[in-house]
């Protein structure tokens, strides 16, 4: 029998091929539960979850509390805005005195990349990285390659094209790891002030030119322009965005037949996707946001009942 | 893990299962109320068969679900995640119904425990009703079998193992110690 041998989920760059297989296996059969009419099982009856967000979230933190809460966990929520961050404790302090509770796992997003290597020294939790600044975002890959295994049947040998803001993009990041590791041909394409020229060193193509890329795309990843980089000097204007990199009607018609169109969403309709496109990509992004609950399960399921020399 | 004896033979296999066929149906007259439900693996290859050999003896239909019980064990932390959970498909509502639990190997009890919290889960049964191949003893629950293929008096340390055909390209029933 295979054991599962990681304590914390802090990335997709830590976990081997197989450690991905495992998560997506398991998510295939998490995903059903949601279907029953007891949408719960004891697999964490007993266990204590907190999903510490010190960056806003609504959409993750749902996923993760509904994840934790069908697999029978008790969850509470941190969040930053309304807690005592504000009277000056300070982050450490915070991971210091939810500890005192005895969580099993932590959930955590945080600004700063790679902050949570250093908090793990702080908590006898698991941590599950749910975004960390511009480092890593690792469910929100798993249910994309969740997803594009589902609907492609396979992961091995793709063309992923990842369009957008690339440089701000933990999502890019994560996803960029995990397919690689299945022999993906990885192109991102975006304006030149949200492309890091670094890439090029992960083995990554750079264009930006959408229209040729789209073309031998097999899956075409629209990140999600997030909304005060619209004021920052990183952004073109939104005209020139659109003309540019924006998903129209057009562009859809020179994909490849069967290509995948994902979105973490929500979407910024006209932006990144044309809402004339609505009724033909929408289905797909929202079956996403289905299958990252099955993900969440799986991930909290594996850290969750880790065993533990105590 | 050496084995130590081979105890039932392909053909022995065959005939029990005829026999626990016709054993549900004369306990259970009206079949329309019966469902069988599997426990992963080998249960739910043997409820596959039950379904034929019911069907042979009866001509009737049968709704046959899997379980997978992994999620419902009381030893999952301690014995560290099981990566691999298969499926649990249990298309039919349960509510009212007959189930015919089926496994293998009835050995503590403790995979049948987590197989009733899950189908109640699914609903509300009229009655279940367990049925193994083979019963080895050291039960520590109050479970027993209410179909039983063979009962086989074994040592605790002993391991009874059950080949079956689909998956293990054999058909045949051993005892081995670890």
């Amino acid at each position: 029998m295979e054991k599962w041998s990681k304590k914390h989920l802090l990335g997709i760059k830590d976990l081997s091929r197989r450690e991905i297989d495992i998560i997506l296996e398991l998510s295939a059969s998490f995903k059903e539960i949601s279907k029953r009419e007891v949408k719960k099982v004891p697999a964490l009856r007993g266990k204590t979850i907190v999903n510490i967000f010190f960056e806003n979230s609504t959409r993750t933190r749902m996923s993760f509390e509904l994840a934790a809460k069908r697999l029978s966990a008790d969850v509470v929520n941190f969040q930053s805005s309304a807690s005592s961050l504000n009277k000056g404790e300070t982050i450490v302090d915070t991971i210091k005195t939810l500890e005192a509770y005895h969580p099993d796992i932590m959930v955590i997003r945080i600004s700063s990349p790679a902050a949570l290597y250093l908090l793990q020294k702080y908590t006898k939790a698991s941590i599950v990285n749910c975004g960390d600044g511009k480092n890593e975002h690792p469910t929100q890959a798993l249910l994309d390659m969740f997803t594009v295994k589902e609907k492609l049947g396979t992961l091995e040998n793709l063309n992923v094209l990842i369009v957008g803001d690339v440089l701000h993009s933990r999502v890019a990041r994560s996803n960029i790891f995990g397919f690689q590791k299945y022999g993906a041909k990885i192109t991102v394409c975006g304006p030149t002030t949200m492309i890091p020229y670094d890439f090029e060193n992960m083995g990554v193509d750079i264009t930006y030119d959408f229209d040729t890329a789209i073309k031998k795309a097999d899956v075409i990843i629209m990140l999600r322009i997030q909304n005060e980089r619209l004021k920052s000097s990183f952004f073109p204007t939104i005209r020139e965005y659109v003309d540019k990199f924006s998903l129209t009607e057009e562009r859809y018609k020179l994909r490849k037949k069967n290509a995948l169109i994902l979105h973490p969403g929500p979407v910024n309709w006209d932006v990144e996707i044309s809402s004339a496109l609505k009724e033909k990509v929408h289905p797909l992004i929202l079956e996403q946001a289905e299958n990252g609950l099955a993900v969440r399960m799986g991930v909290l399921y594996l850290v969750g009942t880790e065993k533990r020399s105590l | 893990m050496t084995q130590k004896a081979k105890i039932i033979t392909d053909i022995e296999i065959k005939r029990m299962l005829y026999r626990l066929g016709h054993q549900v149906l004369e306990k259970n007259l009206n079949s329309s109320e019966i469902v069988l439900i599997g426990i992963q693996t080998r249960g739910a290859y043997i409820a596959q068969r039950l379904k034929k050999i019911i069907q042979e003896i009866d001509g009737i239909d049968i709704p046959l679900g899997v379980l997978d019980i992994t999620l419902y064990r009381d030893d999952l932390t301690t014995i560290g995640p099981k990566p691999i959970v298969k499926e649990t498909k249990i298309a039919f509502d349960i509510k009212g119904k007959t189930v015919i639990l089926i496994d293998d190997v009835l050995f503590t009890g403790r995979t049948v425990r987590a197989a009733l919290d899950e189908i109640m889960d699914f609903g509300r049964p009229k009655k279940v009703e367990l049925l193994v191949l083979i019963d080895r003893g050291h039960r520590e629950l109050p479970i027993r079998a209410d179909f039983v293929g063979k009962n086989i008096p074994t040592a605790e340390g002993e391991m009874v193992e059950v080949k079956l055909q689909e998956i293990d390209n054999k058909e045949e029933v051993i005892i081995a110690e670890k």
